[in-house]
């Protein structure tokens, strides 16, 4: 059983150690992956509920996968712990949580030691993209640095972007995946020697005298920086709907991390909310882990993300329904099924347009915020303090990267340093960070009428330009020469398949019209990132076009290396030549028509869970609102305990605001909920006692 | 001469203000309540504990509390709402002679005035408070009927039973001004409005000088700063909350306090040995390495806790450390439920019960002669501080 949910096989990821580790869940022994979080090593035995809540009793899933909530909570030798972020020891003891814990009767007076108090030049909370870049430029003066990040390993979620990144080559190593771009900048960090990096440290506090607490390891240290940098990044956004409590519903990026990182098959059936970046990247991951898709909703007409992340899923045949949302989700104990509709442009569903999916997992993905609690009370409390990356402003870790590298020159000038920060990083920062700009008609052109050439579908104006810097022919540019220009083939090309291998929207293919001398079929030559053995030489497959329509069959004739590409295949597919320029990949799937479903009944939308910490609901909250005239959430925070819980209302204050808006009206003036130490919750023995760090 | 609009405007809407509230409108009274935060509770009350003793030595705080208690048992009676009460009293576990001498010289007075309170054995406070280092315990007091109750759901729940008495609340509304007529305060006014009345109630906690000096008295009400903190939930384990009165090792806080709310959390405070005068509630880095090693060492499987929140609030604080309630000196319309000493809470719907009782019948509730020890034409020298939390 443990077996199929392990990824083994990864067109990207490397197989990671056997899982040699052995544990026991409420007294039955199962394997573990030495190191790996208690909760991938229970999901990956096919353990997916951790605790019944302390309130109500009802079953608690996977949520943050980040020590953000503590919907996973199990008892771990006795001790409540959150299952993400508690590494898997040889013959630990997990237990299934059912109410409160207790509290257990140690009487052993701890060895009280000394709250180590450390001073630094500089203390950056993240070790992710934007501080690692921060870092590398802050370094160069000869600064005391320490970076301090709650993860086990530096990169932040670098680790996770198994794909190319966009973006150009010359400024942020565009067309490498992410995962490597990560790798090289901890190597980069590595070998500064005035740079510290705690691992396994969140930053848990920001204190009026200008002081940091960090919760390093089991012991809580206080940092006292002369200059502070929050790179933190982001956390997901939530939803409130009907079964959004249910386990089995969370985050795309608490998704990619059991995937990616863990390399947990933590779904069989996927469902995804939210056509972003996140949601639509995470549908092609997915389906690199072998996870059935089933289909994704976006509330808007369009999609927001990357017009080619949207078009490289839409060709594998995952259906997308734009001005669609899930209406609820459903499932005794865990979900078992989701239902969305069409809405109208208020955002109502349409009746009658209900439609039912079986899936197991239901992926939220609608969009970020920034992790910036530390930041802003640091700036309430006047300290010099800096932030980059998506802790500032939200946008692609490419952004992030060169946020980080600005952010420290910036730092290095404030403090004295004589250092250049180029007026054209500002420009190029602001294209990282733009949306997608307009979209325009697919043009085909090759004006030197090479037998091969490729057919580059990038019609979307966004940052990326990796296709320009490698054709050795120079034959591909943007049409307005900035990296925000839409790419065009402007020259001969060779047929080297350097363009379809690097480009990170999988939008290039190459056609050989000279492959079949009688003209009849033509050679297409796809980029390639599944899973060995999704499709095999010889095999006769379903064609699709550039949006997604079917075109044809084609005959699978080769898949091979790309050579110099890290980890992309090139699958060399035979069409007809009529469609040889038509052909932009191939269906994994067929899609069928989904059952109808039927729409979410009032009380259903009332019994919507809100604040997931203290199971509180949409239906008390408006009601309390309604019934007092309430505009403050503090005031909900009293009468209702929202908020109140282990994740401090990280997750529930926007979708309380929203409701504050809809009881109340848009123009409504809503007093914020005060913010508090700590960020997350800190064992007291951490204050006491000097463990391991 | 114009109607005035309300029969009586309390300033502050806080642990003593809206019970205040409750209990005027409960006379009839047409009420308005003011205050400068989004709604009730919002300054001092929900910083507060939420432990609620009649076991002091002052036979004024002793007879408010005694009402207070009461009123807080009955309140899922008296207005179905759930408030947090847990009974299980206050234990002050002892381990010093002195200290023994002190709680138990205190014993006579406080069961003069009826209060079930009595020194125990060693094993019976280990009983009461499991896990407790025995190491030099003499002993201590229970006061079984003492208790615990969340502030922040009280505040809420007197408001809202005010409000249906037909009371109102105003919210965001600071007090910029108070109207003098003939010595007597005529209006209340803040950036949103004007509102008159046959009587005012100062009820502004720690800003309860700036209203006193607007009617043109002085009160010695000065807030200083005490931190606090909660845990994670855990299991029901501790009946009483208990108070350390010993001074830290750490040569920097005072007694110190905790216990177990109704849902679960441990919830605790200490006193700073040198008071933190002001207004600050920023969060120190000082207090939880300090707090912790005193939790621990009191009773070390409580190192198996989590902390999850802080916070500071303000005790306004009175020289002699007994709050200051009655009628104002020379301004006869002006009543004053101030200067709680960071026991507002506690005894909030005492004072509210007793100025509601003044202000309507012309006389509190309670004994006038012990009423009297509050009154703000007192001697506040500073001889009769009472030394206990």
């Amino acid at each position: 059983m443990a077996a199929d949910r392990r990824i083994d096989s990864h067109p990207i990821l490397a197989p990671g150690p056997k899982a040699s580790v052995s544990f026991r869940f409420n007294g039955k022994l199962y394997k573990a992956k030495p190191g790996e979080p208690i909760s991938s090593a229970m999901m990956a035995n096919g353990i997916s509920v951790f605790n019944a809540h302390h309130r109500d009793g009802a079953p608690q899933g996977i949520f943050c996968a980040n020590g953000q909530c503590a919907q996973c909570l199990v008892l771990v030798n006795g001790h409540p712990r959150k299952a993400c972020i508690t590494p898997v020891g040889e013959g630990i003891d997990v237990r299934y949580l059912e109410g409160l814990p207790e509290l257990p009767a140690d009487d052993s007076q701890p060895m009280p030691g000394e709250t180590e108090t450390v001073e630094t030049d500089v203390l950056i909370v993240g070790a992710g993209p934007a501080g690692l870049s921060a870092a590398a430029e802050l370094a160069v003066a000869g600064l005391k640095i320490i970076i301090a990040d709650d993860k086990q390993e530096v990169g932040g979620k670098l680790g996770l972007q198994t794909h190319n990144f966009f973006g150009s080559v010359r400024d942020c190593n565009a067309g490498m995946r992410g995962m490597d771009i990560g790798t090289l900048m901890a190597e980069e960090i590595d070998e500064l020697e005035n740079v510290k990096v705690w691992l396994g440290s969140p930053a848990v506090a920001v204190f009026c005298d200008g002081l940091v607490g960090i919760l390093r390891g089991n012991r809580y240290c206080l940092v006292k920086p002369k200059h502070l940098l929050i790179t933190a990044g982001a956390r997901e956004k939530s939803l409130a709907f009907p079964g959004c409590d249910l386990p089995g519903v969370y985050g795309g990026g608490a998704f990619q991390t059991l995937v990616n990182r863990d390399m947990v098959r933590a779904s069989k059936k996927l469902f995804i909310v939210g056509g972003g970046n996140v949601g639509l990247i995470a549908a092609y991951h997915a389906l690199q882990a072998g996870i059935e898709v089933l289909g994704l909703v976006e509330a808007l007409p369009k999609c927001g993300g990357y017009k080619v992340h949207l078009d490289k899923i839409l060709r594998l045949g995952i259906p997308v329904w734009t001005s669609h949302t899930v209406l609820k989700a459903e499932g005794s104990g865990k979900l078992e099924k989701v239902t969305i509709a069409k809405i109208d442009s208020d955002f109502k569903p349409l009746p009658g347009t209900e439609m039912t999916f079986d899936v197991d997992t239901l992926l939220v993905a609608v969009g970020l915020a920034p992790v910036n609690e530390l930041l802003l009370k640091a700036r309430e409390f006047d300290m010099s303090v800096y932030a980059a990356g998506d802790a500032d402003v939200i946008a692609e870790a490419s952004a992030a990267i060169f946020s980080g590298h600005i952010t420290g020159r910036k730092m290095l000038r404030d403090m004295g340093h004589e250092v250049e920060i180029p007026a054209e990083w500002y420009e190029i920062l602001d294209m990282l960070r733009a949306k997608p700009g307009p979209t325009h008609d697919l043009e085909i052109l090759n004006p030197a009428k090479s037998r091969v050439y490729p057919v580059i579908r990038c019609t979307q104006e966004i940052p990326c330009n990796p296709c320009t810097a490698v054709c050795p022919k120079d034959s591909i540019r943007t049409d307005n020469g900035k990296m925000t220009g839409t790419p065009q083939l402007l020259g001969g090309c060779v047929g080297c398949t350097r363009c379809v291998a690097i480009c990170p929207g999988l939008a290039i293919t190459l056609v050989d019209t000279g492959y079949d001398p009688a003209g009849k079929s033509a050679l297409v030559t796809l980029p390639w990132e599944m899973p060995a053995g999704t499709v095999r030489p010889g095999q006769t497959v379903n064609t699709m076009g550039f949006e997604g329509g079917k075109v044809g069959t084609g005959k699978v004739l080769a898949i091979k290396s790309s050579g110099w590409q890290n980890r992309r295949e090139l699958l060399l597919l035979e069409v007809p030549a009529k469609d040889a320029e038509k052909v932009a990949g191939i269906r994994l799937y067929d899609t069928r028509p989904p059952p109808a479903g039927t729409p979410a009944t009032a009380e259903e939308d009332d019994n919507t869970i809100v604040c997931r910490c203290e199971r509180i609901t949409k239906g008390e909250i408006a009601s309390y609102i309604k019934e007092t005239g309430c505009t403050d959430f503090n005031a909900l925070k009293a009468a209702l305990r929202v908020g109140m819980g282990p994740c401090g209302g990280k997750t529930c204050t926007e979708l309380v605001m929203r409701i504050f808006k809809q009881v109340l009206g848009r123009d409504a003036v809503i007093e914020q909920h005060s913010e508090r130490p700590f960020t997350q919750e800190v064992p007291l023995s951490a204050f006491i006692e000097g463990g391991e760090e | 001469m114009m109607a005035k609009q309300y029969d009586v405007v309390i300033i502050g809407a806080g642990s003593v203000g809206t019970p205040t509230a409750y209990f005027l409108a409960k006379e009839g009274k047409k009420v308005l309540c003011i205050d400068q935060y989004s709604s009730s509770g919002q300054g001092q009350n929900k910083a507060a504990i939420g432990g609620v003793r009649a076991t002091h030595s002052d036979p004024a705080k002793i007879t408010i509390c005694k009402k207070s208690l009461e009123i807080f048992s009955a309140w899922k009676e008296t207005a179905g709402t759930d408030i947090g009460w847990k009974p299980g009293g206050y234990c002050f576990p002892i381990y010093t002679e002195k200290d023994e001498k002190t709680m138990r010289d205190m014993l006579p007075i406080q069961k003069k005035f009826g209060l079930n309170i009595d020194w125990i054995d060693a094993n019976g406070i280990a009983k009461a408070v499991p896990g407790i280092n025995m190491k030099g315990l003499r002993g201590g007091t229970l006061s079984p009927d003492d208790g615990q109750v969340s502030p922040l759901m009280a505040s809420e729940s007197f408001t809202r039973e005010a409000r249906k008495l037909g009371a109102e609340f105003r919210y965001r509304e600071p007090v910029k001004k108070l109207g003098m007529k003939d010595g007597s305060v005529a209006s209340v006014e803040t950036d949103r409005g004007t509102y008159t009345a046959e009587t005012f109630v100062n009820a502004a906690g720690a800003n309860a000088t700036a209203i006193c000096e607007m009617a043109g008295f002085s009160m010695p009400v000065i807030p200083d700063s005490h931190e606090a903190g909660i845990t994670s939930p855990v299991k029901p384990f501790l009946p009483p909350l208990v108070v350390d009165i010993r001074p830290g090792s750490d040569v920097m806080t005072k007694n110190f306090y905790f216990g177990q709310v109704e849902s679960g959390q441990i919830i605790f405070c200490y006193t700073p040995l040198q008071p933190i005068l002001g207004t600050d509630r920023r969060e120190t880095s000082e207090f939880m390495p300090i707090l912790a090693r005193r939790l621990v060492s009191l009773i070390p499987r409580l190192k198996n806790l989590t902390i999850r929140r802080l916070w500071r609030g303000l005790y306004p604080m009175t020289p002699d450390g007994v709050p200051i309630i009655g009628k104002a000196p020379g301004v006869d319309n002006m009543f004053l439920g101030i200067g709680m000493c960071g026991q507002g809470f506690m005894m909030g719907p005492g004072v509210g019960y007793n100025l509601a009782s003044h202000i309507a019948k012309g006389k509190p509730a309670m004994d006038q002669e012990i009423y009297e020890l509050l009154s703000p034409k007192r001697d506040m020298g500073r001889g009769k501080a009472e030394r206990l939390a």
